[in-house]
């Protein structure tokens, strides 16, 4: 993609690209990217095909390149090399259809705004300038608080509440963007069970409804459970299958970097 | 009663000058652009920059004098100046933005104040350093309000960019909306701001009008709204202590708005400390 397809003014409005549900969900081809000061690319070759409604788990070590990935595909970052197509379009060519719920780190939490505000935000794509927010997007709010049980909380500023709050409030955002591809960048770090549970029963309700997950995560244990494809990411696609086939012992100890002692493990 | 007619005596008679009344709705419209971006200010951490803004301002100021233009107009093209300058110089990412500020701003200052002890107009800008409420005069009054309008309804347009560019720029990123725009669009606005808040409490002690009332403010409340009513009313009452202290005590305005600000957070800052006890 070009840069100058990304216009600084161009924010908002209605979405006039027609969804085509012909084209997978998403489609990369051999991407590559390398941050700049960098010698080494964090991302290198990458390609991959996800097919609508279907929730993919994408693991790696840290430093593989996920979250990288993840803001190639939302735009918030340029792409260098490579290509990536979302529902058959250019990325970033629609922003209504995809949202991304950012790793904990990027946000500011103290800034003093209520859970509603947040959540708003979620429908600041399909506003723009200089409008204002009406009753379908208030009620897409609601929504949305309800969803991820948080109606209560809806008048608390952002920064008084627990990690599995604030990640709830997090991804009632993204609900309230109503986005066909959802990217969650880590979001069961800090998080407490009750949380990881109403995460995945909504993602899992999301996908029956045709909509499309990419979550990265680096809880292992949690993959055979939920996810019936993972995508093994270490610089480049390593592995893509089910959890239990591509996770073995052997390939995680490769590509976490130890050596791994079977006879340990057994005990 | 002639208590109370003595108190109403001792609060109108100032209002007997044009140019003590000037003064006190100078103060104010100084005190309204202030307190309306000083949540802002505070909370995305641009404290620093809004003090290089107002430092860099003086060789503008200065050179406006010499050239006999409007100084408004010297100040605010300084200030725009330093405002990019300091842009341009953080894009390089070996240097963060807090050297370059610090190096722009500092150096604008010696600047100014190397062109200040040689102009030769033999006239004391010491007022431009330290500010004179009671030196206002109409046109400047009505920049200020032009300032106050701009800055005012800009904020309640852009407010839902203003809020998601703060709380979550790779967010405003990925729906399209760059943060470096409003960034740009919210320093304008403290250029605009500090330019005519200059008048009031002078270039040093600028910052004290865009920081305080909103930190203030921000010990008191956690909702942005009240937050900024709050530094409204913080801002707008220092003022007018300011301006009778300057009238009856014969004090420079800058040092008592600001001192009175000082207190007012200091207070605010021991409120909450005992209400948590």
């Amino acid at each position: 993609m070009k840069k100058s397809e990304l216009n600084p003014l161009g924010y908002g409005g209605a979405c006039t690209l027609p969804l085509r549900d012909d084209c997978p969900a998403l489609v990369v081809q051999d991407l590559g990217f390398t941050y700049p000061r960098s010698e080494t690319p964090a991302l290198a070759g990458v390609s991959v095909k996800v097919k609508k409604g279907e929730l993919v788990s994408l693991v790696g070590p840290n430093g593989a390149g996920k979250s990288t990935l993840l803001k190639l595909i939302v735009g918030q970052l340029t792409i260098q090399q490579g290509s990536i197509e979302v529902y058959g379009c250019q990325a970033h060519a629609c922003r209504h259809r995809v949202s991304i719920v950012p790793q904990r780190s990027t946000v500011d939490w103290r800034f003093p705004i209520t859970v509603h505000q947040v959540v708003l935000m979620g429908r600041y794509v399909h506003l723009g300038w200089l409008k204002k927010p009406g009753t379908q997007d208030y009620e897409a709010v609601d929504r949305a608080l309800e969803n991820m049980k948080i109606r209560d909380l809806r008048d608390r500023q952002i920064g008084e509440l627990s990690g599995g709050q604030q990640q709830r409030v997090m991804l009632a955002r993204t609900l309230a963007h109503d986005a066909e591809l959802l990217l969650l960048d880590e979001p069961l770090n800090h998080v407490d069970i009750g949380t990881q549970e109403l995460i995945f029963h909504t993602l899992e309700k999301l996908t029956q409804m045709g909509k499309t997950v990419l979550i990265s995560t680096h809880d292992l244990g949690i993959l055979k459970v939920h996810f019936s494809r993972t995508l093994f990411l270490d610089k480049s696609i390593k592995a893509d299958g089910p959890a239990a086939e591509i996770l073995t012992p052997e390939t995680i100890a490769e590509a976490y970097g130890f050596q791994f002692h079977k006879e340990e493990a057994v005990v | 009663m002639t208590f109370l007619s003595s108190v109403v005596q001792w609060l109108t008679e100032p209002f007997l000058y044009g140019f003590v009344t000037r003064g006190l709705v100078a103060g104010l419209l100084a005190g309204i652009a202030c307190s309306a971006l000083s949540a802002f200010v505070v909370w995305r951490g641009m404290a620093f920059m809004g003090d290089a803004i107002a430092h860099a301002v003086l060789p503008g100021i200065v050179l406006a004098y010499s050239l006999g233009i409007g100084l408004f107009f010297g100040a605010l093209g300084a200030a725009i100046f330093a405002v990019f300058g300091i842009g341009l110089l953080s894009k390089d990412d070996r240097l963060k933005e807090d050297t370059a500020i610090g190096v722009m701003f500092s150096g604008l200052f010696a600047l100014g104040i190397i062109m200040l002890s040689r102009s030769t107009s033999g006239q004391d800008l010491s007022h431009v350093l330290f500010g004179n409420i009671l030196g206002v005069n109409t046109s400047d009054i009505g920049y200020m309000a032009i300032v106050v309008g701009i800055v005012l309804i800009s904020l309640k347009l852009f407010h839902k960019e203003v809020l998601v560019t703060s709380f979550d720029p790779a967010h405003a990123v990925a729906i399209g909306l760059s943060p470096s725009l409003i960034r740009y669009g919210l320093l304008m606005l403290v250029a605009l701001t500090t330019v005519i808040a200059i008048q009031t409490v002078g270039v040093v002690m600028v910052l004290a009008l865009l920081v305080t009332p909103g930190a203030a403010a921000s010990l008191l409340s956690h909702n942005l709204k009240k937050i900024i009513r709050l530094s409204l009313v913080f801002s707008t009452s220092a003022t007018v202590v300011g301006f009778y202290a300057s009238y009856y005590g014969n004090f420079p305005s800058g040092p008592i708005i600001v001192l009175t600000l000082t207190v007012f957070f200091l207070g605010a800052f021991v409120y909450v400390r005992l209400r948590r006890i």
